[in-house]
């Protein structure tokens, strides 16, 4: 009996192992021919990388060589494109001539997925694959000052970005997704992996969509993306994926789906034609990491020498090293029905880990940083382990049952030693430590020797914070209340945390200051995304996610889930004209009610959701904006008449009313700030209980801060007295900013002077001209952002307003 | 099981809410994660609030008027008080979010 003939279409690495299975099971018995589209047999794909970067050379990481192939009596046609397979008469076809097979094996793997944009087919624009794009970029790095951009945030994409700049080159990765490599890791791992990347001078763009790319000379010149921005290049690298190679099967008549389909053994819809790798498609997955192949290829051996096998895809583990940052995902790590986090966060270390629990069990974990841990979490999960037992020191691993608690300290410990804690007084944290070297082993020593906390005294929590860091146990805090569960600062801490750090975005909030959930609560999050768009107006952006319904509906919801609708009149100002809309308005959306408000303007109560659209858009074509009625925000500056009108008046009232409103709308505020401006003492806008009050009298303006009418009652307080307008105005711009940057969300002015003390605030809004030249400077900076009407941003939305869908309209079977 | 279409999944904020109009009042299609969404009746049980219009974090949604927590996937009211929401099968097919036929049309025909 002759031997059998085997013919495999692929030398890649899953036929590879399949024929190493094979000649082992069955030595000698086996003619076997070897198409290989590359010049060359079977290496190690995954070791590209180190190719890329210098560490290896090809030779390092092949793994059938010419020996091997002669030795198991292989023929090799490498280089060589199959043109047909003829499954009547079992032959193959290539480009040099046919062979026959009594089975036949296709291993076609994958190609990689090329976006159709403009230009993508100009010289220059390359996939990530083989050797030979390997060798390409190897060519292009090593140009002077080359440029690459590579489109793909996944691991082949970082991959090919790191070893490019390893190689000297200057790399953009531009990737789709919020956040690097969603598939194997969640926002808060891809967070701290963007970090590190950035850190080692490699741009990365994410949630940026690309829209073509530019051409010179039929060589590619700079990728366009779609706001515009020219990102200018010499080579541009798409890993955006890989799509299974079904072409050949799919010629020979062969089921298939998105890859070619197998059934438990790795055979095809033809009994002589088996499939194994990338090409395949196993009751609906399609493969690409190396272990599921491997573990399918020793099926393929296994059925050719006629055994009983079966594949079975199994929970996988991903345990990646990209460029140095240690990763591993495994199991379900999305967020899910009857699923649980247990998260854990060191900053100072730049860990992180996230388990998923159901029913008692892991079922998912993502972990940065630190993985040793990860093969036990995968056993956990493999097995099934119920975990209630040991669920409060289960994130700490193996090692720590019943061991460490979460140290609090840990984000002020990672600060640097020039990180500034005390913004009053310039003090960072290398003299405090210092100090308490020297023997300053508490807050009024520490006040008497550095100034820190001397002044307005919100950095105390982290002066103290520093005490115990340098100290130990010897120093025992007072205990401050910390923000929410969510983690363990105050207020004052984050928003300083949130300077000192550059922090940035949410994720870099909850990482670098070890928050324990995924993302927040409704008490933090609120306050941490005002705290970010208040600190950085143009690099954040405003979150509506994180915001109160009002906020985000720019309207306030009544008990029964309707709104109210509050156009803005500037300076309590109104015309018939307008006051002809705001009665249209009502009529046209059957408005139940209309009251005129203590802050001078009319509010339309009990308009439906989707109707909000609507009636701004009419409200904005009579020329009104939103009066912000509901926000965390400037509300009103109300007025009296002034001088041209009444007798007594002393100043124009409504029109430095007007000017402020007109200066300050629009700003988000801890909480919501209301103006008023009276014309004489009589004080008919009742100026004096305002966040901000004027009172006019002869010689100028009396500007008063702080009051309130609420549920305390409380006088303003003199800030101070000016001559003209414009100081006027300076000082209450000045004002608010310094609220802005300091206050704990949701306390109003009056709660936070109470805090820091009215001769700290003066001394920055009045007497330091220089800082008060600042707060008006970084005021109208955010507002370059936020003076904006909010209504006509959302009137050619009226979908976001209304049902998703109406069931009503169906009727039932 | 049958299922019928109502959403594309970028149609709903993440972390977010949306709501289906029904024969027997509004479904609250909360989502929680990249591809993860649950639907629960969209009346907080306490006092009546839209609970689509509150603040999705984890899987719970916080009651827009009076701050009443939900655990989304049980329906349960957490913390104190009783109170449970009706939840409905969903069903995600690609971008697309589905819900159980059954459930979401059959009271209206009764």
């Amino acid at each position: 009996m002759g031997k059998k003939k085997l013919v495999v279409v692929g030398a890649g690495m899953a036929s590879g192992r399949a024929l190493e299975h094979l000649f082992e099971a069955e030595p000698g018995e086996w003619d076997v021919t070897l198409f290989n589209g590359e010049p060359r047999g079977n290496y190690n794909r995954i070791m590209l990388s180190p190719v890329l970067s210098g560490e290896k050379t090809y030779e390092d990481i092949v793994i059938h060589d010419d020996a091997w192939y002669a030795e198991h009596d292989v023929t090799c046609r490498f280089g060589e494109k199959v043109v047909a397979i003829d499954r009547d008469a079992k032959t193959v076809t290539g480009e040099k001539g046919d062979v026959a097979y009594d089975k036949l094996l296709i291993a076609t793997g994958s190609n990689p997925f090329i976006i159709p944009m403009p230009g993508h087919d100009l010289d220059g624009v390359i996939a990530y694959r083989d050797l030979e794009d390997t060798n390409r970029m190897i060519d292009e790095a090593a140009k002077p000052g080359a440029k690459a951009v590579v489109i793909g945030g996944g691991l082949l994409g970082l991959e090919a970005a790191a070893g490019l700049q390893l190689r000297g080159m200057d790399v953009t990765v531009v990737h789709l997704m919020g956040h690097l490599m969603e598939r194997q890791l969640d926002e808060a791992a891809g967070y701290l992996l963007r970090k590190e990347l950035v850190g080692r001078g490699i741009n990365v763009l994410v949630s940026t969509n690309s829209k073509q790319i530019l051409g010179e000379d039929g060589k590619v010149r700079a990728l366009e993306l779609e706001n515009g921005t020219e990102l200018p290049c010499d080579l541009l690298v798409m890993a955006v994926g890989i799509r299974p190679n079904t072409a050949l099967a799919t010629e020979a008549g062969l089921a298939c789906g998105r890859g070619i389909h197998v059934d438990d053994a790795m055979v095809t819809s033809d009994p002589n034609i088996l499939s194994v790798g990338e090409c395949i498609e196993h009751n609906g997955a399609i493969f690409g990491l190396v272990a599921p192949l491997y573990d399918q290829a020793k099926v393929v051996a296994q059925t050719l020498i006629g055994e009983e096998a079966a594949f079975a895809q199994k929970e996988l583990s991903t345990k990646l090293k990209v460029t140095g940052c240690n990763l591993f995902s495994a199991g379900d790590f999305a967020e899910g029905e009857g699923r649980e986090d247990i998260v854990f966060r060191d900053p100072a270390r730049g860990q992180y880990k996230r388990l998923v629990i159901e029913d008692n069990k892991v079922i998912g974990a993502v972990l940065y940083g630190d993985t040793a841990d990860g093969n036990w979490f995968f056993g956990l999960i493999k097995d099934g382990t119920d975990i209630s037992e040991m669920r409060e020191t289960l994130i700490f691993g193996p090692a720590y049952q019943g061991g460490a608690a979460v140290d609090p300290l840990s984000a002020v410990a990672a600060l640097p030693d020039d990180a500034e804690i005390c913004g009053c007084n310039g003090v960072c944290k290398g003299t405090i430590v210092k100090a308490i070297g020297d023997g300053a082993t508490d807050i009024p020593a520490l006040r008497a020797t550095t100034k820190a906390s001397a002044s307005c005294g919100t950095c105390t929590g982290l002066v103290e914070q520093l005490l115990e860091v340098t100290l130990g146990d010897s120093y025992a805090a007072p205990t401050a209340q910390p923000m929410c569960g969510c983690c363990d600062h105050t207020h004052e801490d984050v928003r300083r945390l949130i300077k000192a750090k550059g922090l940035k975005s949410q994720a870099a909030v909850w990482q670098e200051l070890g928050w324990k959930t995924v993302n927040g609560c409704p008490t933090c999050r609120p306050a941490v995304n005002y705290y970010l768009l208040a600190d950085w107006p143009l690099e954040y952006q405003d979150d509506p996610q994180s915001r109160f319904v009002n906020e985000r509906r720019h309207a306030n919801i009544q008990k029964d889930g309707t709104f109210s609708v509050v156009p803005r009149m500037w300076g309590g100002m109104t015309t018939p004209d307008e006051l002809r809309a705001i009665a249209d308005a009502a009529d046209k959306y059957n408005v139940p009610t209309v009251h005129v408000t203590g802050g001078q303007r009319i509010d339309l109560l009990g308009v439906k959701g989707e109707d909000l659209p609507n009636i701004w858009a009419d409200l904005n074509a009579a020329g009104m904006v939103s009066g912000h009625a509901y926000s965390k925000g400037l509300r009103t500056v109300k007025t009296c008449v002034g001088k041209d009108h009444c007798r007594f008046g002393t100043q124009d009232s409504t029109g430095l009313g007007i000017k402020l409103e007109k200066k300050l709308w629009g700003s988000w505020t801890p909480h919501k700030v209301k103006l008023a401006v009276s014309g004489c003492p009589r004080n008919c806008a009742e100026a004096t209980c305002k966040d901000i009050g004027v009172v006019c009298v002869d010689s100028g303006y009396q500007i008063g801060v702080a009051g309130a009418a609420g549920m305390d009652v409380k006088e303003t307080e003199r800030l101070a007295d000016v001559a003209t307008e414009e100081e006027a105005i300076e000082l209450a711009t000045a004002f608010m900013q310094l609220y802005r940057e300091n206050a704990q969300y949701l306390d109003r002015p009056y709660k936070w002077v109470a805090k820091v003390g009215l001769d700290w605030v003066k001394e920055r809004v009045v007497d330091d001209l220089e800082e008060r030249k600042r707060l008006n400077e970084a005021f109208e900076l955010s507002q370059s952002v936020y003076r904006k009407d909010p209504w006509a941003e959302h009137t050619d939305k009226p979908e976001e307003f209304a049902p998703v869908a109406d069931l009503t309209q169906i009727a039932a079977e | 099981m049958s299922w019928i279409d109502v959403a594309d999944l970028n149609d709903i904020p993440l972390p977010g809410a949306r709501v289906v109009k029904t024969h027997f009042g509004d479904i609250g299609l909360f989502r929680t994660g990249e591809a993860q969404v649950f639907a629960t009746s969209n009346a907080c049980t306490q006092d009546g609030g839209p609970l689509s219009e509150g603040i999705v974090h984890g899987t719970r949604v916080a009651c827009p008027i009076d701050n009443s927590v939900f655990d989304l996937e049980t329906g349960a009211l957490l913390g104190t008080g009783e109170g449970h929401l009706q939840t409905y099968p969903v069903r995600l097919d690609g971008t697309r979010v589905l819900l159980e036929r059954e459930s979401v049309l059959a009271r209206g025909a009764a």
